[in-house]
């Protein structure tokens, strides 16, 4: 009898911590995107947030992107030309990149280059009480710390999937056109028809802005709420990454059932 | 000196984001701010679409002249009902064309091919029909009848 309630006790526990914890990541941002920004400081924080979470992410983004525009070309010439359809590696290549590989490619890189550094950086300033030192001077870290870095995810991310479209139909046709020998005309002719702006880009660009809130979202609130010790932080980190990660993969299913499943 | 340093890097950030977006939307899915033209809808009944799909094209002669715009059933002919917007400055469509679903290439794409007839006959406007029409060809059909001939021989 004592196990069964001791069992309780600890299933209700979890349910509980569980529970705050999605309720404190739920204030956290809520207070990140509410936070009126002042001009004068707010700007360049974010420029400099923007720098290190979005420009020191493109070069992993632009040789990812070239090599799976390049790989998708050649496994897709391999298959197409079984059925004398090889023009349409274009269409295949930009389909796949635009709808599926870009957003969900992007968001799971930038979630382990940039996501991680976030949560890593902000659970330190929590360690090091920098954070209660802020409070301390009447500065609110939520908006000094949190929202910039929130906000420059966020943009970032679906400017590095456009990046990433564009480099992989790129790759593609070096390998497609240049080296494979189709048709170039009919490469893009085939593209062009299949690809509608709106319907797949425009989609494409609404899943990187889902992906962009989910995976900042995770990192800044893990780092935020870290346990501040070195173990905690790598644990943090490591959070980051793998919820991050799986929220991505999920989203991602249920967002094409919603676009693309004719529901 | 640093600060500004991150401030153009930042700013190539912005640039290469617009241009691939750019170059998406132009290059990739061949979108054109010119093709903002107006168009005029005509309609077009059909025993069978087969593969024809809304956003198919309308071609004369090969040449695109607009896009099959919806697909329903008319309910009282029982027959698909085939609604077509045809660029504005298409205006030469006699009401004696004729419109068939055609395949580009073995399996590729159904479009529509539309054939004028005689030059002096009234101009189709916004919500005329083309009443010679000519269905899909149906692979299945095809090898039907095909089949039959050969048992009746």
């Amino acid at each position: 009898m004592e196990a069964v309630i001791n069992n309780l006790i600890f299933l209700g526990r979890i349910a509980i911590d569980r529970v705050s914890a999605i309720g404190r990541s739920g204030m956290i941002l809520m207070h990140a995107i509410i936070a009126r920004p002042d001009p004068l400081t707010s700007f360049p924080l974010l420029i400099r947030q923007l720098y290190s979470v979005g420009v020191l992410s493109m070069i992993i983004i632009i040789v990812s992107g070239l090599f799976i525009g390049m790989v998708l070309a050649l496994q897709g010439y391999n298959i197409l030309v079984d059925y004398g359809t090889e023009q349409a590696v274009g269409q295949m290549v930009a389909l796949s990149l635009v709808r599926e590989l870009a957003p969900v490619v992007t968001a799971l890189l930038f979630a382990g280059r940039a996501g991680s550094a976030l949560t890593a950086e902000i659970g330190l300033m929590k360690a090091t009480e920098q954070l209660s030192g802020m409070e301390m001077i009447g500065v609110d870290p939520l908006r000094r710390i949190i929202a910039p870095r929130f906000w420059a995810g966020f943009i970032s991310l679906p400017i590095l999937t456009m990046i990433f479209s564009a480099v992989g139909i790129w790759g593609g046709l070096l390998v497609g056109v240049e080296w494979l020998g189709i048709y170039e005309g009919s490469f893009w002719s085939n593209m062009q028809n299949s690809v509608d702006f709106f319907d797949d880009i425009g989609n494409g660009l609404i899943k990187s802005l889902v992906f962009g809130l989910v995976v900042t979202w995770v990192a800044v609130f893990q780092g935020y709420d870290s346990v501040p010790t070195s173990e905690g932080i790598s644990q943090a980190t490591t959070k980051t990454v793998v919820y991050s990660s799986l929220a991505i993969l999920g989203l991602d299913f249920i967002l094409t059932a919603l676009m693309f499943g004719d529901l | 000196m640093r600060n500004r340093g991150i401030e153009l890097g930042v700013g190539i950030f912005m640039l290469a984001g617009a241009i691939a977006l750019t170059v998406l939307a132009i290059n990739v899915s061949g979108l054109s701010l010119a093709e903002q033209q107006g168009s005029y809808k005509i309609y077009a009944r059909f025993e069978n679409v087969g593969g024809l799909t809304a956003r198919s094209k309308v071609t004369m002669s090969g040449v695109a002249i607009g896009k099959v715009s919806s697909i329903t059933i008319d309910r009282k002919k029982l027959m698909a009902l085939v609604e077509m917007e045809i660029n504005e400055d298409v205006n030469y469509l006699t009401s004696d064309s004729s419109a068939s679903i055609l395949t580009a290439g073995l399996l590729g794409e159904k479009y529509i091919g539309v054939t004028t007839g005689a030059a002096d006959d009234e101009i189709l406007k916004e919500g005329d029909f083309i009443e010679d029409t000519q269905s899909s060809l149906v692979l299945e059909e095809l090898i039907g009848k095909f089949l039959f001939n050969q048992a009746s021989e």
